[in-house]
């Protein structure tokens, strides 16, 4: 289950990443007192859904996912949330020095004993990998004694043929309304896809009930590391 | 936003002609568009606060609508408009939204930069 960590780093792009990807997880050890600390590097500015009908347009969204992004993380009990400052879909045009320089920075400060990120080459968005990336070098580049756990997100439709199931599992059903909380947090992001789910909870589907109160996630194999 | 009325849109693209303007341009699939439908072919282009200057601006009649900007050197264009607003800073943002409300396409158009 669970470890009580000392630190745990969360390094996403997309305000929303971490409510679909790890909001179980982090209300667990925010219940148990483990302190978090959430790097979000975008606002999310090129984000598709703008609600329908529109309530949102392409300049006012920032602003409307940064306090969707703060009201998720309160759902959550997160309350060390930084904001990266990158602008969505634009990551992996960054200098990688530079971003490898950021995530080194956070590390250095914070002394994560596990980060949670994506698993570079199964995360589908190009600022997802570019992410990936990032963290992967930055822990590369410590003394192998010395580097945090990585727990990573990997949802890639080939994931499983190439790294195989996810190794760690999350069981957590008691704390699924925070989930559930964080997720309609996002309201601009996630109506459509929490309308299905909620459809698919009321008609008894076990897929729909078991998506709330599961996360899944992969230890970095480092012996299979190709990042460049 | 607004759905497009092609009279008030095309008063909205007659005021910012014949001045150094400010575009946001875009098209895209979304990110995940060949993760659910495996061999799709994504495609996208972006560009945003490149400074023109359009003589001649217009929306077409027909819906989804285009619009089109003639410079006086070249041609911008978007396809699949249906919604606008002029913002409170008198921007003209306009966009393309498919059936789901998702963005397919924007073009706007600003007297002063886009934040960054």
């Amino acid at each position: 289950m669970l470890e009580k960590e000392r630190h745990v780093l969360v390094i996403l792009p997309h305000p929303d990443d971490e409510s679909f990807a790890c909001s179980l997880t982090l209300s667990k050890y925010r219940e148990l007192g483990v302190p978090v600390t959430y790097v979000c590097w975008t606002l999310g500015e090129m984000g598709r859904n703008f609600g329908n009908p529109p309530f949102a347009n392409r300049e006012t969204l920032p602003g409307i996912r940064k306090e969707e992004l703060m009201n998720a993380c309160r759902a959550m009990n997160v309350e060390d949330v930084r904001l990266g400052g990158l602008r969505d879909k634009t990551l992996e045009f960054e200098d990688d020095e530079e971003m490898t320089q950021k995530v080194a920075a956070y590390i250095d400060e914070l002394q994560p004993s596990v980060i949670y990120s994506f698993y570079p080459g199964f995360s589908v968005h190009p600022d997802h990998e570019a992410s990936a990336r990032a963290v992967i070098r930055a822990v590369r580049a410590l003394p192998e004694d010395e580097r945090p756990t990585l727990h990573l997100i990997a949802f890639a439709n080939d994931t499983v043929e190439h790294i195989g199931e996810p190794d760690i599992h999350h069981h957590l059903p008691e704390m699924a309304k925070y989930k559930q909380a964080a997720l309609e947090a996002h309201a601009s992001q996630t109506a459509l896809v929490l309308g299905n789910l909620k459809d698919g909870i009321e008609k008894g589907m076990p897929d729909a009930t078991a998506y709330f109160e599961n996360e899944y996630f992969y230890t970095y194999d480092w012996s299979n590391d190709t990042v460049e | 936003m607004q759905i497009v009325q092609v009279y008030q849109l095309q008063q909205e693209l007659n005021k910012l002609a014949n001045r150094p303007v400010y575009i946001h341009l875009e098209t895209t699939n979304g990110a995940y568009a060949a993760h659910f439908q495996e061999g799709f072919f994504n495609s996208g282009a972006f560009i945003r606060n490149v400074q023109l200057n359009y003589s001649l601006g217009k929306v077409t009649p027909d819906y989804p609508h285009r619009v089109g900007l003639k410079l006086e050197g070249g041609w911008v264009y978007a396809q699949g408009i249906t919604h606008y607003i002029v913002d409170e800073e008198n921007r003209l943002l306009m966009a393309g939204l498919d059936g789901e409300g998702k963005l397919a396409v924007s073009l706007q158009i600003s007297e002063t930069p886009f934040a960054k």
